[in-house]
């Protein structure tokens, strides 16, 4: 109940004749557009309410008049999109690599499908556009581990490395200085001769007796000059690329304590147009033979 | 009902008129006061909210440098998905809930002439259980007990002892209510009660769940799927409806007209919009989680509901600014009360922005990106913030009892620095959300996606750099605001006895 109505001198208006605190309140009436524009959004919802799946109905619900419904929307995008390579794909899959290769429109459309197969499935290891880091060999390069052609690279995308996969690369370097089949001193040594083979060290005193070592215990995987053997995995040392780095202390370490590591079969996740598709992209980064 | 406020309310209105307008909010307040009104407990809650709030916005700039600068993730305590919830807890329920909770005690007093009711004991309990839930939260948080349910982190225990304090408060606020001494009760407070209320209710359903022991502080929740999302989202989307919307509609409800010493524009749109407010913002949770695996009918009812929603949010704005006509020339004169009018600009914008969003195809494109992020701070830095800062500006000098601020130039400082902070956030973050929004649908003539997700990372690098920037202004205006109310609580020029105004024209 009012208990003093007043009029505001400003609006010309009166208040509801309450105050509190020193507050009182004009008795505006409702903003004609304000009300309006709300009934218009009210209607909005109605007839949107009416055309898309909204009221519950018991254990079914109202579909709207469009019968629309999200997961067959998303459906019919993925289908359309699909339908402008899935013929092709399907043939990527299905012919051996090599003759993919040969002809200009499939190698076209796996170039196409490998960049963006890459860039979500290998690029969070191997980097953007197969540069490598620490762990994960380069791909853009002429560095390989087991094999740089097309069937290599398809083989080790499909069974992977280390994977668990019966037909998945396997090696394993073992541990000459932590299993004791070398002595401290002679890693070292050997360390130093691996370190000349590359360049950051010069020949010095030791180099003899660590080209001895070198020859008897690593030359059967790593080759006599060490340029590497790509039919068990065993990385050039002779080479500008390590993949665990290129330090004496790195060197001693992988001698003492060597890592192998562990790329996933994709043929479990990716199907084998995409699988292909992967190889020819990845053939093409800038290492391919 | 008798009209027995209305002598007492004849005897303010004289003394307001006989104290003259310059200086009148400020020195109002204590002469006319006959009750023993709480103050003390506000000034608690103010200081709290204050602290909270320098730590809420600087764990934002670290969080959003770890998102810029990956390598700042500090593990595990330090880690983004443990800071993140320090980051939106401090922000809403230490720094927001602090002020609420002030302003709320501060208001419902006042308007409704009694004392706070249950006496200084149990204001005190409030104030201390409060502060020690946000601690205790803040803590379990950091050492890895979140019960990681968005906005609802704490584990089960300190869910429970939140509980107890929230009824304790609404126990005094409504115990206040039923001892008033006006007859009606004022639309500050029906805003304000409206989220005491709702927010129990939400956080009481939402954090249902069974505990692992009693020993654990692991609970599972008592919903599963898709159920469980939804509840989730009736929470998350209701505590901006309660918790920062109409909580802090109270807020302006109070300060605004207070503040430009003018009549509220309308009570019809007041009592309309509130209604509409409550019966409507309560539907719209679902729009959270459309083009997910809600039923189509529920997602769809969420954005109906947003569309309605818009025009009862803008009644709030139109009452806010309209309260203004004739008093728009305090704007220059009062930092504080361009603060609490900014923020109803800001308001405007971000429940104009909300139902927008919430339009299905728009929806496709924003749902995920950054522009949610810069949809959320539009409405804390802009609404919430500043509404809090305008309300501070205002208080801190009526409570310590001093004739005005310390320096209406830090203030306008303080205004521009934050102002600036916040137009760098958001524009950052609508093209940051639009440009990954259009990344992540392009597809290309092979029909092959167009750009990995990595590449959307990297193309919003920049702009995740330019938003640490903003959150960085809006953190050194917040510490300008704190140099300048402590300077105002303790200098000599802002001392009682002064001739008043003379501190105002020397601090401008």
């Amino acid at each position: 109940m009012p208990t003093k109505i007043e009029k505001d001198e400003y609006t010309g208006k009166e208040t509801t004749g309450h105050e509190w605190d020193g507050i009182k309140e004009l008795d505006t009436p409702l903003p004609r557009w304000w009300l309006n524009v709300w009934f218009v959004c009210i209607a909005f919802a109605a007839v949107y309410a009416v055309l898309y799946p909204s009221i519950p109905l018991g254990t079914t619900y109202w579909k709207g008049i469009l019968g629309w419904s999200s997961s067959q929307a998303v459906a019919k995008s993925v289908a359309q999109m699909n339908a402008r390579h899935a013929a092709f794909m399907k043939r990527i899959g299905e012919l051996p690599i090599m003759q993919v290769a040969a002809d200009p429109k499939l190698k076209e459309v796996a170039l196409e499908a490998g960049r963006i197969a890459f860039a979500e499935n290998c690029q969070p290891c191997h980097g953007p556009a197969g540069v490598g880091r620490e762990g994960y060999p380069p791909l853009d390069t002429n560095f390989w581990l087991w094999g740089g052609t097309l069937p290599d690279i398809q083989r080790i995308i499909e069974y992977g490395i280390r994977s668990g996969d019966p037909k998945a690369h396997q090696s394993q370097m073992p541990a000459f200085g932590h299993d004791g089949i070398l002595k401290p001193a002679q890693v070292t040594t050997v360390a130093h001769y691996v370190a000349t083979l590359f360049g950051i060290e010069k020949p010095g005193p030791t180099t003899a007796a660590g080209y001895k070592l070198f020859q008897d215990n690593c030359a059967a995987c790593h080759g006599p000059k060490g340029q590497g053997n790509q039919s068990v995995g065993a990385p050039p040392l002779a080479s500008r690329v390590h993949l665990y780095g290129d330090t004496l202390a790195a060197i001693e370490y992988q001698i003492n304590t060597p890592r192998g590591g562990v790329m996933p079969a994709w043929h479990t996740r990716l199907d084998a147009g995409t699988i292909n598709s992967l190889a020819i992209y990845v053939h093409a980064l800038g290492g391919g033979e | 009902m008798p009209p027995r406020a209305s002598s007492r309310a004849e005897v303010l209105a004289m003394s307001d008129l006989a104290l003259g307008s310059a200086t009148a909010r400020f020195v109002t307040a204590a002469p006319a006061r006959r009750f023993d009104y709480n103050e003390d407990i506000v000034r608690k809650f103010l200081i709290a909210s204050m602290f909270w709030g320098v730590v809420a916005f600087f764990v934002g700039c670290y969080i959003a440098a770890e998102l810029a600068w990956p390598q700042l993730n500090i593990a595990p305590w330090f880690n983004f998905g443990r800071l993140r919830p320090v980051h939106t807890s401090a922000a809403i329920f230490a720094f927001g809930g602090s002020a609420l909770f002030g302003t709320s005690i501060y208001v419902v007093q006042r308007t409704c002439r009694a004392p706070l009711w249950g006496g200084k004991a149990l204001a005190n309990f409030i104030f201390w259980g409060y502060q020690f839930f946000i601690v205790m939260a803040a803590l379990s948080y950091v050492l890895g007990f979140s019960k990681s349910r968005e906005y609802a982190e704490p584990p089960w225990h300190l869910d429970l002892f939140l509980v107890i304090i929230w009824v304790a408060y609404l126990v005094a606020y409504v115990g206040t209510l039923l001892k008033r001494e006006e007859p009606h009760i004022y639309v500050a407070n029906w805003f304000y009660l409206a989220f005491i209320v709702t927010v129990a209710m939400l956080w009481i359903v939402n954090n249902l769940g069974i505990p692992v022991s009693l020993y654990s502080s692991r609970s599972y929740s008592l919903f599963a799927g898709a159920q469980d999302a939804m509840v989730q989202w009736w929470y998350g989307h209701n505590a901006v409806g309660f918790f920062l919307t109409a909580g802090f509609l109270g807020m302006m409800y109070y300060f605004i007209p207070k503040a430009a010493d003018r009549p509220v524009y309308s009570y019809r749109l007041s009592v309309v919009h509130f209604w509409a407010l409550i019966f409507i913002y309560i539907w719209a949770g679902p729009h959270h989680l459309e083009y997910t695996s809600l039923p189509d009918w529920t997602q769809t009812l969420g954005m109906v509901f947003s569309i309605m929603l818009w025009m009862p949010s803008w009644g709030g704005m139109i009452n806010g600014l309209m309260t203004l006509s004739g008093a728009w020339e305090k704007l220059r004169t009062d930092p504080g009360l361009r603060f609490s009018v900014t923020a109803v600009g800001f308001y405007g914008m971000s429940t104009f922005e909300g139902p927008l969003m919430s339009i299905r195809s728009v929806n496709a494109l924003a749902h995920y990106t950054d522009w949610v992020i810069g949809h959320v701070h539009s409405g804390t830095l802009g609404w919430v913030a500043f509404i809090t800062f305008g309300a501070f500006y205002y208080l801190v000098p009526v409570l310590w009892k001093r004739t005005g601020l310390y320096s209406t130039r830090l203030a306008a400082w303080h205004y521009w620095i934050s102002t600036l902070g916040i137009v760098l956030y958001i524009t950052a973050m609508w093209v940051a959300g639009i440009t990954e929004g259009l990344m992540w649908r392009a597809y290309d003539a092979m029909g092959f996606l167009q750009y990995s997700f990595i590449q959307t990372v990297v193309a919003v690098h920049p702009l995740y750099v330019i938003r640490l920037l903003g959150g960085i202004f809006f953190l050194i205006g917040m510490l300008i605001m704190c140099v300048n109310l402590i300077m105002t609580v303790k200098s000599p020029s802002t001392a009682r006895g002064n001739v008043p105004g003379a501190a105002l024209a020397a601090g401008a």
